[in-house]
């Protein structure tokens, strides 16, 4: 039977993540929360509004209303990446060999970790990034599409484009996808190893009745969980066209409840559910069965993460109330 | 249910006006004035903001298309985000106020605030307020078909600058600004010197409040419709009716000033639309037929409807094609069953709006 070792703190909680076992919850007023033998804190910005975790180095990485980007070490030490004046920082990736990604307005930034800043520009403002699992190359989503920017070397973007506005971006773990979510209540992905222009090169991916705002991928990029319904949907990805002609699991389904947030186990095919009220499911794609981790709480659950051995997971709520469940009770 | 969901929304008030009408000096009214009430602020830019607060966020303006193959279905997706951003921290602030732009397009601002399920969860379109300058509104008409729509989409309207035109440029201007939109509040101000109960918490998207707060709602004519004894503009809309309270004689003396305006840069128009009972049945196929096929020409609607049988009054309001309509209260003794509605807009076929409308009366 899973426990929960409950956090109770003030407020929207903007992400969550285990540093080296130790779990960490960043609020929105700026303060970076560990469990780290005790509830110690450390403050991050004033406003804190964007949030991932660098595993390659252990870190967190976090954008402000302060227009700071900040790396956030084990040990709690805040140290400055970037000051961009009052820009709202509301977005950032960590990507290989130490750079950072952040972006505000029409630009996106990339700071290599010898100091040099690069600017990718763009025509319509910067809502989403993400780094390729390969390689030093970053995309940006924006509105009809998103651009696909080598870091290191001068040349045109490749733009993959589809009309309407696209709100976040992520790689597929093998670099084979790219996936968007979008103002209207889809996903779209398209096909790296497609011909640009192909028609196989699109995935469409709809029905859902809300905007998609968490997406994770399975171990080994083999499935793609989704919030947005009343359960995690969840793609196949392990064909060569991905989700194309297949239908989706949807796992942990509940009447009228919505589902917020959704975490992949790191090994195994399961996903942590987190629903609008506040209650976590795990749920198995090989068979659906479903095991309660928590029960409803004082908010919509915002964010989670499994520490790597994949037996805790962290979870915030848009009302504060957190905590950690450890799966083997 | 939950802490967040259970929040009162978050009123929005919506700052239009060109470059010079006055914006910024209202906007540091706002912020300074010691009202006790603290607000979050929405900027195209820091500028000329003087005021050092936290709570003023600089955006740029990005408008999405809704892929629905809809052109008026236009959101402001810096808003949705930044609203996101505010709310997550809500209790900064008491209120959100969003300024745009000389020649922004106030259409994706509000509707942002109807189309958006996130931002719609939280927050609630106040009202939306219009600044003109008085002595420059003339030249603004000739050259931009913003400053019409700023002024056609508004439920404030503050005629700035009076202190620069003669009480008859004034009386002029005022009256250009009701032949564009004749429900909006006008007030006239100096350096945007206003009380600022008119123009905050308005409510005016608020079906409830909406037409209640608003003693003018079809009124205007009899009321402060600015009409020189010359009364050379362009009456679109004119039904003289009757108060009903105090002269209930029918002087019905539609004088409708046929012909072409003098008012060559006004092309926006209005219609008032009188009815008796209404045929739901009738009624609501036809308001959805109409918001459909003339939507994109549709500014703004605004009705109270009287159902025959229904003891409450129906209150309806749109942009374009959204369309929101619910029970507001039950109908008061003596109170007039009628239906009214306005619509302010471009292109509409005013014959047949009037003739559809009628037909959606109860038959006799």
């Amino acid at each position: 039977m899973p426990t929960v070792a409950p956090l109770d703190l003030e407020g929207h909680v903007v992400g969550v993540a285990f540093l080296k076992d130790v779990p960490f919850f960043a609020g929105a007023a700026g303060t970076i929360h560990r469990l780290d033998h005790g509830h110690k804190t450390t403050e991050a910005h004033d406003g804190l509004l964007s949030f991932v975790s660098d595993e390659a180095n252990d870190t967190l990485l976090t954008g402000g209303e302060d227009g700071k980007v900040m790396r956030i070490s084990a040990d709690g030490t805040a140290s400055l990446v970037a000051d961009t004046g009052r820009k709202w920082i509301s977005q950032v990736a960590a990507g290989p060999q130490g750079a950072v990604a952040y972006a505000y307005g029409k630009t996106t930034h990339v700071r290599l970790s010898d100091g040099t800043t690069r600017e990718f520009p763009e025509q319509r403002t910067v809502e989403g990034i993400a780094f390729a699992p390969k390689g030093l190359r970053i995309a940006a989503a924006r509105y009809n599409g998103v651009s696909l920017h080598w870091v290191a070397m001068a040349g045109q973007p490749v733009d993959l484009e589809w009309k309407g506005a696209h709100t976040g971006v992520t790689f597929s773990p093998d670099g084979r996808f790219v996936v968007t979510a979008m103002q209207e209540n889809a996903l779209h992905g398209w096909k790296l190893d497609a011909k640009p222009g192909a028609e196989a090169r699109h995935m469409r991916m709809t029905g859902y009745p809300a905007k998609v705002k968490s997406l994770s991928w399975s171990a080994k990029g083999k499935w793609l969980a989704s919030s947005g319904a009343p359960a995690a949907i969840v793609w196949p990805f392990q064909g060569k066209d991905g989700p194309m002609g297949k239908a989706p699991l949807e796992l942990g389904t509940r009447a009228n409840i919505m589902v917020t947030t959704v975490a992949c186990h790191p090994a195994d095919d399961i996903v942590a559910i987190g629903y609008e009220d506040g209650m976590i499911l795990a749920a198995r794609f090989a068979d659906s069965k479903e095991v309660l981790l928590r029960r409803p709480g004082n908010g919509a659950i915002t964010a989670m993460a499994w520490n790597k051995s994949g037996r805790q997971l962290a979870f915030g709520s848009a009302a504060g109330d957190c905590g950690v469940v450890d799966i083997a009770g | 249910m939950t802490e967040t969901s259970a929040q009162k929304p978050i009123p929005v008030t919506v700052l239009t006006g060109y470059l010079g009408s006055g914006k910024t000096t209202l906007l540091n009214r706002i912020l300074s004035e010691n009202h006790g009430r603290k607000y979050a602020v929405i900027v195209n830019e820091f500028g000329e903001i003087g005021i050092d607060n936290d709570l003023i966020v600089e955006s740029d303006e990005e408008i999405y298309e809704m892929n629905n193959g809809c052109v008026c279905c236009t959101v402001r997706g810096d808003l949705i985000r930044v609203v996101e951003g505010l709310m997550r921290r809500p209790g900064r602030f008491d209120a959100i106020i969003v300024e745009t732009t000389g020649l922004a397009d106030p259409v994706p601002v509000a509707q942002t605030f109807f189309m958006d399920d996130d931002v719609r969860a939280k927050t609630e379109l106040d009202a939306v307020v219009a600044l003109v300058d008085a002595k420059h509104l003339p030249l603004r008409l000739k050259d931009s078909r913003e400053a019409e729509d700023q002024i056609a989409f508004a439920d404030v309207v503050l005629l700035n600058k009076t202190d620069l035109v003669t009480p008859e440029e004034l009386e002029r201007v005022e009256a250009t600004v009701r032949v564009i939109n004749p429900s909006a509040r006008i007030y006239r101000t100096q350096r945007s010197e206003i009380d600022l109960g008119k123009v905050l918490d308005q409510g005016a998207f608020n079906l409830d409040r909406a037409l209640e707060n608003d003693p003018h709602f079809l009124d205007q004519d009899d009321h402060d419709h600015v009409c020189g004894p010359d009364c050379d503009h362009d009456h679109h809309h004119h039904d003289h009716h009757h108060h009903d309270h105090d002269h209930d004689h029918d002087h019905h003396h539609h004088h409708h000033h046929d012909g072409p305006s003098p008012i060559h840069d006004v092309t926006v128009q209005s219609i008032s639309l009188r009815g008796g009972e209404m045929n739901p049945d009738r009624f609501f196929p036809w308001i959805q037929k109409i918001t459909q096929t003339d939507g994109p020409n549709i500014l703004r609607l605004k009705g109270i409807i009287a159902f025959a049988g229904d003891a409450e009054r129906y209150v309806v309001q749109g942009v374009h094609m959204i369309i929101e309509g619910d029970h507001q209260r039950p109908w008061k003794d003596g109170e007039k069953r009628e239906s009214r509605l306005v619509f302010i807009g471009r292109d509409l076929d005013r014959e047949k709006i009037e003739r559809t409308f009628k037909a959606c009366e109860v038959q006799a």
